[in-house]
């Protein structure tokens, strides 16, 4: 059972590990990094399932504070970012669709346009990069909004009225944040691939609108969209998750929120990229 | 709910305190404090002696180190949901008021009644309304904490606390940092309370404060305890303080002297 409010948050042992004396040897710096890996890890595994009982354990619980916050955090990591991914979806077309779909009719490989675009903008780029996206426009937010919260005692605050503060402050942003990514990539794929169009066809590249679409639609199987959704929506769950857990785990001081800020979103790069590996994997298995 | 005096509200028995940054570090010990229903308790020490850190773990917040305590007779368990109703009797209030940034002062005083009866935005409005004027924090409803004074910020603080009208009141040292005319209000509206506030429909409520300076604290109806060098030691009235000689308790700023 958790001991008080601060050590429900903290990574036993990590403060000292990250404070203790520079090691002599090159080694030891190794297994001193080893250690913080494990821990976090573990740290991160913990705070996940715990969000993940709440969610399922407290749906119930206070709808009428929850579900607005809920929805107040969709609007954030999902309908506000939508003017952003329209730029990004443009140039994600021009920088990548526009020169493959003519670098192929070049080489007269047009029946795998359609193929190259499901796996390089739909399985890959399009959610990866709305993953980064949302990481770096509302993640590092999370961070130093929770991280000042906690170092100005609003936690236990939280926690003196009664209010589990995971199921106000965290089952909001995950929601949010999964909801967010998910539908932000479908946007950016969609935005993607017609302006990729765009660009090809102002290079004259002699496809019709009909030619590309169906090749897209041929080379889409049921499972694109299963893992596409899972996918998308493992890494808005692990960004808020990782997010979340450095702003509340740590800071008890301001002077650490920014430090706390950078650990995470470097992190995050890492859990999304790590997720990225192993749907590929499965995309490969099935 | 009737509560005559002399039930024990709050009972602890060689209870050991840690801190909120080290849950190992002991900062007060061998405490055996009895509180009863209706008493006004004024915990007095000087900075650092662990006056949160006690509050917090009278509150519940923390988990005592070692011994027993016990609130409303019942051992108390750090985050047993189905104690809720129990951790809901006690009202905390914090030293700066610790008001949520994002919610405006008059939504921080309805969230708690919001929250654990699932009220609209609106029916929570509605039922913060009295509170907020009877505090004369209506004009103040719609700003955000960041543009208020810290004598507001306590005070929404208290109200925060009352919201769900508890039975025992924590107050973690409330006349610090405010001027002479709130710390006033604070001193009369406690003593009302303590007394039986209509807002509470007349119950008398158990209030346990902590503080630096004694001096405005003095009164027959209160009673003392002292906060030095890792222990805790109740004096009982400020009569018998006096009258004790102790001179520990002297050196605190506004404490009595023998003349």
């Amino acid at each position: 059972m958790r001991k008080n409010p601060a050590s429900a948050f903290q990574l036993f042992g990590e403060h000292s590990l990250r404070t203790a004396a520079l090691p002599k040897s090159y080694t030891d710096l190794l297994g001193r990094k080893l250690f913080l890996f494990l821990l976090t890890v573990q740290g991160l595994g913990a705070f996940a399932l715990i969000t993940l009982g709440v969610i399922l354990k407290k749906s119930r619980v206070a709808r009428n504070v929850i579900w607005p916050r809920i929805r107040q955090e969709i609007v954030r990591a999902g309908v506000g970012l939508l003017p952003m991914f329209l730029f990004v979806a443009l140039a994600l077309g021009f920088l990548v669709v526009g020169q493959t779909v003519s670098w192929m009719t070049r080489f007269g490989a047009n029946q795998y346009i359609g193929t190259v675009m499901v796996i390089v903008v739909v399985r890959e780029l399009g959610p990866l990069l709305a993953a980064m996206l949302v990481l770096a426009r509302v993640g590092t937010a999370n961070v130093i909004e929770l991280g000042t919260a906690r170092a100005t005692g609003e936690v236990e605050a939280l926690e003196a009225l009664g209010i589990d503060p995971v199921h106000y402050l965290i089952v909001p942003r995950v929601i949010g944040m999964a909801v967010g990514v998910f539908s932000l990539t479908v946007y950016l794929i969609i935005g993607a691939l017609v302006s990729g169009y765009l660009w090809a066809f102002l290079q004259d590249v002699p496809l019709t609108p009909g030619d590309y679409f169906k090749q897209l639609a041929e080379s889409l199987g049921w499972l694109d969209f299963a893992l596409l959704a899972l996918k998308t929506v493992a890494f808005g769950f692990f960004i808020a998750i990782v997010t979340c857990y450095h702003g509340l785990a740590q800071p008890l001081r301001l002077t650490e929120v920014s430090q706390v800020a950078v650990r995470a979103v470097t992190q995050g790069i890492i859990v999304c990229v790590l997720i990225d590996a192993l749907f590929i994997l499965l995309y490969l298995v099935a | 709910m009737s509560e005559t005096p002399h039930i024990k509200m709050l009972e602890m028995h060689d209870v050991a305190v840690g801190t909120m940054h080290d849950p190992e570090k002991i900062v007060v010990k061998d405490v055996n404090w009895t509180v009863a229903a209706g008493e006004f308790w004024v915990i007095a020490g000087e900075q650092r002696s662990g006056k949160t850190d006690f509050l917090m773990t009278v509150a519940g917040l923390m988990a005592p180190v070692k011994g027993n305590y016990r609130f409303f007779g019942n051992e108390v368990r750090m985050f047993d949901e189905t104690r809720l109703a129990e951790r809901l009797r006690v009202g905390f209030v914090f030293e700066g008021g610790q008001l949520f940034h994002h919610l405006t002062l008059g939504r921080n005083v309805a969230l708690p009644l919001q929250y654990h009866r699932d009220l609209t935005d609106d029916a929570a409005d509605r039922k913060a309304q009295p509170l907020l004027e009877l505090m004369e924090l209506s004009p103040l409803a719609g700003t955000l904490p960041a543009g208020v004074s810290r004598n507001w910020l306590k005070r929404a603080g208290l109200a925060r606390a009352l919201m769900l009208k508890p039975d025992v009141l924590l107050l973690d040292n409330p006349l610090h940092g405010l001027d002479t005319r709130h710390a006033g209000w604070w001193l009369d509206f406690l003593d009302r309370l303590c007394r039986g506030h209509e807002w509470l429909n007349g119950r008398p409520v158990t209030v346990v404060a902590t503080a630096d300076d004694l001096g405005p604290w003095r009164s027959e109806r209160r009673r003392f305890a002292l906060l030095q060098n890792k222990g805790f030691r109740p004096l009982g009235s400020w009569n018998e303080m006096e009258s004790a000689a102790d001179p520990a308790a002297r050196e605190l700023p506004g404490a009595p002297h023998l003349d």
